[in-house]
Formats: structure tokens, C-alpha cells, sequence
């Protein structure tokens, strides 16, 4: 089961795992195409909380937890969980009700207001065999949970 | 050992997957009133024209075949045995039960106006399907370009999205001097009021129905309570919903307001249990029971009947209220005692650009919360208010536009977000 953990005494507040979020969920995967073509932001279309408080520094991710509140609160079914209980969110069946916003603990869930639908949402890279924010992270504040 | 569960919605549909995760071959009968399981707080979209009828479902289209339970739509539960141990149904068939669940859900309350009659066409309630395609239907065949909602709680607003969705023009009334007057001061009701009022809408407060002029059975015009006329061709009744819980009246089965249930969502007759809008199980925050008529805990409490049913141990470890509300484009979350009326609590806010932000402390803990255009990272105030976090220091932190986990103190932070990732 892939897990993300983090540890805010080796965050570095790069904000890499933004970045290359960003460009792992891009349709072009490229890093100079996400952002300069495709139109997304860095900083803001993540499925990464980033906070910043003088020199502390973390990037939060959705924990998939065992008994998702998301999922409970979901009137939709737009959130749900696959095989390998990675909580997943279906942009189709979204319809923005902002359930999933106020029961999140983590405050993880991130609302597009405009299209009335949960913009980003952790999916653990679904397609590689680590994490784009893992990978990237140039001192291990984001691993794999082993 | 057979199941029987009274209502088909989230209490139910969690409390059936509960219940298979231990026993698979039990046999499970579903007892509906209704013709198709579907998401009530969806039928404001569809009328609205956002979302098509097959597209208001909330489990995945195999739900029933893959837990394997029989649900008897368009059936009506009339009566129940607890000694006997059966429900009985509209057809005086007989269902027997090791174990019962009754979530039965609410029912909207009807209150007595001057010339309201039963079969009044053009008079709607709006918490079912079936409220909804009537509507529809009576819109278009009426030509109805503008409406009257009577009460500006959570359905009265379910009705004003719906009809904002329609293009239609409305006037919500409600005897309070507030929109959502359960969870929304004065300050956040005018957000709302000030963006209703640029639509062509309108609130207005302390005013209710004193008379209802039909003709030929059809609603024509309303007389207010400041003895004002108003035309209405429609009228839909939000005033509110109380518990469903006239199948426990006249059993042993303990009923307050709601069907009195503890820790385990069983109530005081063994084997029999109930969850969602009908139960009253515990508010975590006065330590009491009381209904909570809200999916999530709906869903909450359906999941640990669900368990407890089955054999499983589970125990509901209390709700408190909130909701979500986002009515023209303005998003809002609130928690828990938004406006608390004895003393002993203090209120901090912040507003300006639109934006509201209020903040109830009790014995520095957290009790409630308004969030309004500004929902963001909302549910960690939630967490703050069930982990009775000490607040104490932090006042001006929860009211900040960037609140956020770093925040708040290390060993609570480093607790939630640090180390082997803490799972709720």
C-alpha cells in the first residue's frame, strides 16, 4: 500500500513537490509545458498544502485516511477508494457541494470555486511508482511510508 | 441471521456495507418508500437543471447486487413487532428480523395557515425526488416565472439554489430576522441578503403566512403576517423537518425527539437499531442526545449500526452540527454553536471584501465556527473542535486569512500532520 509521510524538520520549503504535483497531473508531463502552455499555476493547482511560518516550513498531503471522512460526507460518490485504498476523487461526479472541504481534518481537499468542483485532490501518482512530490523533494521530507 | 432495514438512503446504504465486511451470507431486506435509492441533498441540482435524474445516485449502479440485499421499493413499513421480532408491510406480509434498523429518515413539517389545504395545487415541500419533478412539472405547465419560499433554514435554501438554477425570481420569507438562522448571525445572513437582493430576489425577515387566497384549487396570493398582499403562483414550505419516528410510537422503543439510540446506535429493545435523521444519538458537544439531521453523521452512525448489527464492535463517538451552503456563487461551512445565547462563551470575528469570519470560544475551547467566503482548509477547525484543543493563545491565529496547521502547537501539529502519517 503506497503511503506518503512527512517531516517538517527536514523541509526546506522549496516547494518542489508543488511544482512537479503539478506537472505529474499536467497533460504533457513536461515541466516547461505545464506551466507555460498548459496554464497551470505551481503554487496553487498542487494537490499539496503548503504552509510556511517563519523558518517552518511543510507540504501536507491528503493521508488517505482508514475511514475517510470525505467519502462519508461525499453526496455524490465522487470520492471513493480503489483496490489499494487510496482515496480517489472523480471530477465527473463532483458537483461542488463542499462536503468533502468541511470534513477533511487535514484540510487537504482544495476547492475550485469557479467550476463548482473539487480541484485538487491527492491520488498518490496513481501512474508512477513513487510520487512526484517523493521523488522530487531534494531532502527527504516527503517519503514513502515503507 | 436476517436483517431488516427500514429507509433506503446513506444510513442505510453505510450500515449495509458495514454489515458485510463480517457477514457475508446474512440475509439483508431493504424496506422503501420510495421507487430508486438516490441522494436527497441532490435534488436541488436537478432541479436546477445541473444534474440528470439517472445522475443523482450516490453508490456505484451494482450496490445492491454486490452486497446482495433484496430492497422492497415502493413499500411502506407499517408496523413493528419487537416481540414477535417482525416488521409488517403495506401487503400485511410479514418480515421477520434477528436484527432491525430504522432509518426512516425526516418528514416535513407541516404547519396550519388560514385557507392551506391539503390538495391546494402550486403548494410544494422539497426534500424528495418526487417534490422535485413536481415542481418541475408545475413550473412549466404554469409558465411560473416567480416563487415563494417560506422559511430560510438549509431546505428553504436547497429550494432558492434550485430555483436561482431555473432563472427564477423568489421572495424567501421566515419568522426569524435572519437567513439560516440555526447556524447564521445577522453579519453572514447579509452577505447573503445583499447577493439575493442583486438577483432580483428577496429576504424578508420576521414575516410568515397568515392567510392563503387559492382559486379553483390553485394558489393565488399570500396575505403576510404585516398584512402585506403578495402574489404567488408557487409556494414551497421549508419551514423545517422533524424526525420520521412514527413506526416506533406504540412499541417499547424509546422515542424523545428522535428514536433514542446509544453509543452503539442500538435503542432500549435488543436487536433493534437506528441511525440518520431519525435517531437521537449523542452531540458531542453538550455530552446529550439530540438529532442531527446531517449526511455525515447520517453516515457515521449508519456505518456503526452497520458494525454493531453484525457482531462487529464500533461506537459513535458523537456529532455536532454543520453544514455547507453555497448559494449564488457565495460558499459557506459553519460548526457546531454559531450563536451561543447564555454566557460563558466569547466570539471573535473578522470581515471585509465579502468575506466573514467568526470564531465561538468556550472554556478556551473551540465550539463554533462561520466561515462565509472564505471555506478553505474549513474541516481543521472541525478537528480543533473535536480534539477540545486549548485555544486559549490562539484567538487571533483561527480568525487569520493563511490559518493552517503551523499555526497551531508543535506537539498538536507534529500529532495530526508529522511522523507516520496519523490517519483519523
Amino acid at each position: 500500500m503506497k503511503r506518503i509521510v512527512i517531516n517538517e524538520e527536514y523541509c526546506l520549503g522549496c516547494r518542489l513537490c508543488e511544482v512537479h504535483c503539478v506537472t505529474a497531473h499536467s497533460k504533457s508531463k513536461d515541466i516547461i509545458k505545464t506551466f507555460k502552455s498548459e496554464g497551470f499555476k505551481p503554487l496553487t493547482d498542487s494537490c499539496i498544502a503548503f504552509e510556511k511560518c517563519g523558518y517552518t516550513t511543510f507540504a501536507l498531503q491528503c493521508r488517505h485516511c482508514h475511514d475517510a471522512p470525505c467519502i462519508e460526507a461525499c453526496l455524490t460518490s465522487a470520492m471513493y477508494k480503489d483496490k489499494e485504498a487510496t482515496v480517489l476523487h472523480d471530477k465527473d461526479k463532483c458537483v461542488g457541494c463542499w462536503m468533502c472541504i468541511m470534513v477533511c481534518p487535514f484540510g487537504v481537499i482544495k476547492p475550485d470555486l469557479k467550476n463548482k468542483r473539487v480541484a485538487s485532490k491527492c491520488d498518490l501518482c496513481g501512474d508512477r511508482e513513487t510520487p512526484a512530490c517523493v521523488e522530487h523533494c531534494p531532502n527527504e521530507a516527503i517519503k514513502m511510508k515503507k | 441471521m436476517k436483517y431488516v432495514i427500514v429507509g433506503y438512503s446513506v444510513a442505510a446504504v453505510n450500515a449495509i456495507t458495514a454489515i458485510r465486511e463480517s457477514d457475508k451470507t446474512g440475509e439483508i431486506t431493504v424496506i422503501s418508500n420510495e421507487d430508486r435509492l438516490y441522494s436527497r441533498p441532490l435534488i436541488s441540482y436537478y432541479l436546477a437543471g445541473k444534474l440528470s435524474k439517472d445522475k443523482i445516485g450516490f453508490t456505484s449502479t451494482d450496490f445492491e447486487k454486490d452486497m446482495g440485499v433484496k430492497v422492497l421499493y415502493n413499500t411502506e413499513a407499517v408496523k413493528i413487532e419487537t416481540k414477535s421480532r417482525h416488521v409488517e408491510i403495506n401487503n400485511k406480509k410479514k418480515l421477520p428480523y434477528d436484527r432491525l434498523l430504522i432509518c426512516s429518515g425526516g418528514t416535513p413539517i407541516k404547519i396550519p395557515v388560514d385557507g392551506l389545504k391539503d390538495n391546494l395545487s402550486g403548494v410544494f415541500t422539497f426534500t424528495k425526488l418526487a417534490d422535485a419533478k413536481e415542481i418541475e412539472k408545475y413550473i412549466e405547465k404554469n409558465k411560473v416565472k416567480e416563487a415563494v419560499i417560506l422559511g430560510g433554514g438549509l431546505i428553504g435554501m436547497k429550494a432558492a439554489e434550485a430555483l436561482l438554477g431555473k432563472k427564477m425570481k423568489f421572495k424567501i420569507l421566515d419568522i426569524a430576522d435572519r437567513l439560516l438562522a440555526n447556524t447564521f448571525d445577522r453579519e453572514a445572513s447579509a452577505i447573503i441578503e445583499e447577493k439575493l437582493k442583486e438577483n432580483g430576489c428577496e429576504f424578508l425577515k420576521e414575516t410568515t403566512i397568515k392567510k392563503v387566497v387559492s382559486k379553483a384549487g390553485k394558489i393565488e396570493e399570500l396575505v403576510l403576517s404585516n398584512g402585506k398582499k403578495l402574489k404567488a403562483k408557487l409556494l414551497i414550505m421549508a419551514v423545517g423537518v422533524r424526525p420520521e419516528v412514527s413506526l416506533a410510537k406504540g412499541t417499547p422503543i424509546a422515542v424523545n425527539r428522535g428514536i433514542v439510540v446509544d453509543a452503539r446506535m442500538e435503542t432500549n429493545v435488543p436487536g433493534v437499531f437506528s441511525a440518520g435523521d431519525c435517531a437521537e444519538g449523542l452531540e458531542f458537544l453538550s455530552g446529550k442526545g439530540a438529532v442531527i439531521a446531517i449526511w455525515p453523521t447520517a453516515a457515521k452512525q449508519g456505518k456503526v449500526a452497520g458494525h454493531n448489527m453484525s457482531g462487529a464492535k464500533d461506537v459513535f463517538g458523537g456529532s455536532f452540527a454543520m453544514n455547507s451552503v453555497e448559494i449564488l456563487g457565495v460558499p459557506s461551512i459553519s460548526f457546531g454553536i454559531t450563536n451561543p445565547k447564555e454566557d460563558g462563551y466569547e466570539v471573535v470575528k473578522k470581515s471585509g471584501e465579502g468575506k466573514y469570519k467568526k470564531i465561538v470560544v468556550k472554556d478556551n475551547r473551540l465550539v463554533g465556527v462561520i466561515l462565509v467566503n472564505c471555506i478553505e482548509r474549513a474541516g481543521i477547525y472541525g478537528l480543533l473542535i473535536k480534539e477540545k484543543l486549548d485555544v486559549l493563545a490562539l484567538k487571533k491565529e483561527l480568525l487569520t486569512d493563511d490559518f493552517g496547521f503551523l499555526l497551531l502547537p508543535t506537539d498538536f501539529r507534529k500529532h495530526f500532520v508529522t511522523g507516520e502519517g496519523t490517519e483519523v
